[in-house]
């Protein structure tokens, strides 16, 4: 079975050391997601598997068979882009750039495993209620994405403002029902 | 100047800078115009393609045929090789090549920065020419394969045994051997002036005391990487650099060839800070690639960085100081040694800032070097300042506590009416106002002076404050062309660098003001080696080195523009002077109904471009004045009684450099040396074995840069008070973040917990 990326099947390789990482990289020329360390430190490579956030570069890719990755290539369209995209542009969610792709898709798979209600160490009390995204909350979450260019005010202005409007559109779906 | 004037209508037209700085009373017109896109928060203009992961990084450029690079290193500071068995690696699947001294092309070693106008090596070595092992870590052999996993692995079957050489890896020994005065741009870094030392014995309060600062790497997300390719003897560089036209130039050195076949592109930067110049990896990669006949990627692994690019050197700082009881500074003394390489020139030069920073009637300044067998050390985001004013600020912490004086008042205090050491007027300096506004958002007020006596539950909470500084620079080699088309787009163009300052962006904004035209018709292009200038991203000083080259040939194009406006223009007779540009073409200054487009000029004179070439000025600003930019840190940090962590709570930077380009990406350069800056007072350290010279924590795992939950929000003003003796009146912003703020978080932990750490970084074990 193949692996599918961003809705296109691709093939395993044949070496089994490739990492999710090279084979998006290095076969399929899909270079969003960086390799700052190769050893699972800094967050770059962040790609989403089946929904969850992976470090791709210690994923090998033999793993990913029949598995659905998401790179921050296929976020969005062709031409568009997603609203978490747009709120780093619009909050300077970066400098260089390089750190950018992993820390966007290491905040959707971070806010998805939120609304599962996924607590983190910091969490106090995850009832029913549900907590906030608080800016501290979003910190803990995101501390496995290391940024060099020190964009991180920006980037955690970004994540809390797409989800609070996330949710809102949430809250009031249910409402609706 | 009325002719330079907007005549009654501010905010529409600007006219031409005079082609000179800092000479005569001729600010920037742009200074005075408001409404333009200047200073306003302009989102990055490549923003849409890094969120997409779009943007072409050096490791991004795919060739057919290319082959992956892995390397080994040395395990010994200093000797020889003496075997090196390769046989294993070269029968290993997939490899290409295996290069050592053996079969290398013989090449001059790299120009050591600094030694040429554009050399750009980080060290000077002759490496994989001999036998001999200058560092640990040097690279010994270089495989390269089909695939970056078969060069990894064959990589590791290279054997080699080293016959070792005496070393000197142990700072203490190297001391004990006798130290040198380093020096720095061109002159030593020594200064005396009176008697410093008799003036300490005479003052009625004195701090005297030792600081140290260890080693530091700029652990850029982006490792160090290219994609290098020959076509005969015309070599082609995608790099990841912050000196493509030096790069150039170097490598041409190195393989003697002409400066014309060496092509280096840059389009983006993951991140520089000083590391993004010349090393020993593209070198080798075109030296591999020559030898192959194939195109090469050589990625250096995050170990590789460590190994193979120098960091931040080690400072050892004595800081005395002496005061009257009012608190007025009479003797200041900054002295101490730091770590250098053989194969380097840069003694980190930590007395830079104290140079200028406070008045006194005696000085005594010098940086002594030691030299060392070890990997060359570098320039590393502000060099000297960032662990200099470590050094200064505690100690003037320490002097205003003993004088019972506020940290604040002592350093406005103390405030010298001209540059206190070379004497010449200061062009913009506003330091003073930056501490009144900062103080008075941080709350500064509120602050308890006697240590230790605010707690929260097991928290200690402190205030602190620190002096940053950084001077303003404009180095010779500017130089730039615009490209005009009759549909009213002009393109910029300037070998100069984008590494996530924001370089594009604002000076889109600069140009667009400049020729009166929408943001979106302007382009500029630079990361090309091919382009004018020779601009380094380094030292602060790109903007005013672009902002000054873009004004000359600015001023090429408005002549030529009128001269093919012609007799038949509304614009006859008038001269480049009496020009600026407005809504799409140029409009007289003193009469605003006298207007042509470009559109209209270009279609009558029967011409679809115009281009235009022009070098910048040489920097006359720097001889005349004093030029710096300021910034006055506060930082407000908790201490655990218990645990002895530090967490940093609140931070302000209240700056006071010149007039800012955007609002927006100017933000997030001052966020992100203050971020840097807490990484140096909390946490950063590269951990040299003083046995072998070798680095113990290469990997981002065990140095530790600051993560999200270490930075707080981080408040950011500035006064906007443009230099007139500057391009766009702006002042550097890169580095100045950086400086002071190690000494601010020192400062509020000692006023936390009433101990006063003077060796960085501050881990908890120095405050149980
Ligand atoms: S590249 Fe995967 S965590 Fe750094
Ligand atoms: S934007 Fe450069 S590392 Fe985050």
């Amino acid at each position: 079975m193949p692996i599918t990326v961003n809705g296109n099947e691709a093939e395993l390789p044949h070496d089994p050391r490739v990492s999710l990482l090279d084979l998006l990289r290095e076969d399929l020329h899909l270079f969003g997601a960086k390799k700052g360390c190769n050893q699972g430190a800094c967050g770059a490579c962040t790609v989403l598997v089946d929904g969850q956030r992976v470090l791709s570069c210690l994923t090998l890719a033999v793993q990913c068979e029949g598995r659905h990755v998401m790179t921050v290539e296929g976020l969005a369209g062709d031409n568009g882009l997603h609203p978490l995209q747009k709120a780093f542009i619009e909050h300077d969610g970066f400098q260089c750039g390089f750190c950018t792709p992993g820390q966007i898709c290491s905040a959707l798979g971070m806010a998805a495993e939120f609304d599962r209600g996924v607590p983190s160490v910091i969490t106090e009390d995850f009832d029913d209620d549900g907590v906030a995204l608080t800016p501290e909350e979003i910190r803990e979450r995101m501390s496995g994405n290391l940024c060099r260019c020190g964009a991180h005010n920006g980037i955690v202005a970004a994540i809390a403002e797409v989800h609070a409007i996330q949710g809102d559109r949430t809250d009031s779906r249910e409402a609706a029902a | 100047m009325s002719a330079v004037s907007n005549a009654g209508h501010p905010g529409t037209a600007v006219g031409l800078a005079a082609n000179q700085w800092g000479q005569g009373d001729n600010p920037d017109p742009l200074i005075r115009h408001k409404h333009g896109l200047v200073g306003t928060s302009v989102s990055r203009i490549d923003g849409p393609l890094k969120v997409q992961g779009k943007a072409t990084f050096a490791a991004e450029f795919v060739k057919e045929g290319l082959t992956y690079a892995a390397l080994a290193f040395s395990t010994i500071a200093k000797g020889r090789i003496e075997t090196l068995d390769t046989s294993a690696a070269e029968a290993a699947p997939g490899v290409v090549l295996v290069m050592t001294y053996k079969n290398a092309p013989r090449m001059k070693p790299m120009p050591l920065f600094m030694t040429a106008e554009k050399a750009a090596g980080g060290d000077n070595l002759p490496i994989m020419q001999d036998d001999r092992v200058h560092w640990n870590g040097q690279p010994i052999a270089l495989v390269l394969a089909e695939t970056q996993e078969q060069a990894d692995f064959a990589s590791s079957l290279v054997h080699a045994t080293f016959k070792a050489e005496p070393s000197v890896t142990n700072f203490k020994e190297a001391k004990r051997r006798g130290t040198k005065t380093g020096e720095f741009g061109g002159g030593p870094l020594k200064l005396e002036i009176g008697d410093a030392e008799a003036a300490l014995t005479q003052v009625p309060v004195s701090i005297d005391a030792q600081y140290s600062t260890p080693r530091h790497s700029h652990n850029a997300i982006e490792p160090h990487a290219a994609t290098v390719a020959w076509d005969g003897d015309a070599l082609l560089v995608h790099d990841a650099s912050q000196a493509v036209v030096h790069t150039a130039w170097s490598l041409s050195s190195v393989f003697g060839i002409d400066e014309s076949q060496v092509h280096v592109t840059s389009p983006y930067v993951g991140g520089g800070f000083g590391s993004k110049t010349l090393w020993q990896h593209q070198v080798l990669g075109a030296a591999a690639s020559k030898l192959a006949g194939r195109p090469v990627r050589i990625t250096l692994s995050r170990e590789g960085v460590y190994r193979m690019v120098g960091g931040r050197s080690q400072t050892e700082q004595r800081v005395a100081l002496g005061a009257d009881k009012d608190g007025r500074l009479k003797a200041i003394i900054h002295t101490g040694v730091v770590a250098m390489s053989h194969q380097n020139a840069l003694p980190e030069p930590f007395i830079l800032a104290t140079r200028g920073a406070y008045a006194a009637d005696a000085f005594k300044l010098h940086v002594e070097v030691a030299q060392m067998d070890m990997l060359a050390n570098t320039f590393m985001r502000a060099p000297g300042e960032a662990v200099g004013t470590f050094g200064l600020e505690c100690a003037l912490d320490e002097l205003a506590d003993k004088l019972g004086i506020d940290p604040v008042e002592i350093r406005i205090l103390n405030e010298p009416d001209k540059h206190p050491t070379e004497g010449k007027p200061f062009s913009s300096r506003n330091i003073v106002e930056a501490w009144r506004t900062g103080a008075q958002r941080f709350g500064w007020a509120k602050r308890n002076a006697k240590p230790g006596s605010v707690r929260q539950g097991e928290w200690l909470i402190g205030m602190g404050c620190a002096t940053g500084t950084y001077p303003y620079y404009r180095m010779p080699g500017g130089a730039a062309r615009i490209t005009l088309r009759k549909d009213g787009h002009a393109r910029v163009e300037i070998a100069a660098h984008e590494m996530g300052m924001g370089t594009a962006t604002a000076h889109s904004q600069v140009t667009a003001d400049r020729l009166g035209l929408p943001l979106d018709q302007v382009t500029f292009g630079y990361g090309d080696s091919k382009m004018p200038g020779a601009v380094l991203a380094g030292g602060s000083q790109q903007s005013a080195s672009i902002g000054a080259a873009i004004v000359a040939a600015q001023h090429a194009l408005f002549a030529q523009l009128l001269i093919l406006a012609g007799n038949a223009s509304p614009l006859a007779g008038l001269r480049p002077e009496e020009v600026g540009g407005f809504n799409g073409g140029l409009v007289a200054l003193a009469d605003l109904a006298r207007s042509e487009s470009y559109a209209s000029i270009m279609g009558r004179a029967g011409r679809d471009e115009i281009v235009v070439q022009e070098d910048a000025p040489p920097p006359m600003e720097l001889q005349n004045w004093s030029m710096h930019s300021y910034g006055a840190m506060f930082c407000e940090a908790r201490v655990n009684a218990v645990t002895g962590e530090t967490r940093i709570s609140r931070f302000l930077g209240s700056f006071d450099c010149g007039r800012i380009l955007n609002a927006k990406t100017a933000a997030s350069q001052f966020r992100g040396g203050i971020i840097m800056g807490l990484g140096l007072a909390l946490m950063e350290e590269t951990q040299f074995d003083e046995r072998n010279g070798r680095i113990m924590n290469p990997s981002l795992a065990e140095y530790h840069v600051p993560a999200h939950m270490d930075v707080p929000e981080i408040d950011v003003i500035w006064n906007d008070i443009p230099d007139p003796h500057t391009p766009m009146g702006a002042h550097g912003i890169g580095e100045i973040g950086i400086t002071g703020t190690a000494a601010a978080v020192a400062n509020a932990v000692f006023n936390a917990t009433g101990k006063r750490v003077r060796d960085l970084p501050l881990t908890l074990d120095k405050l149980m």
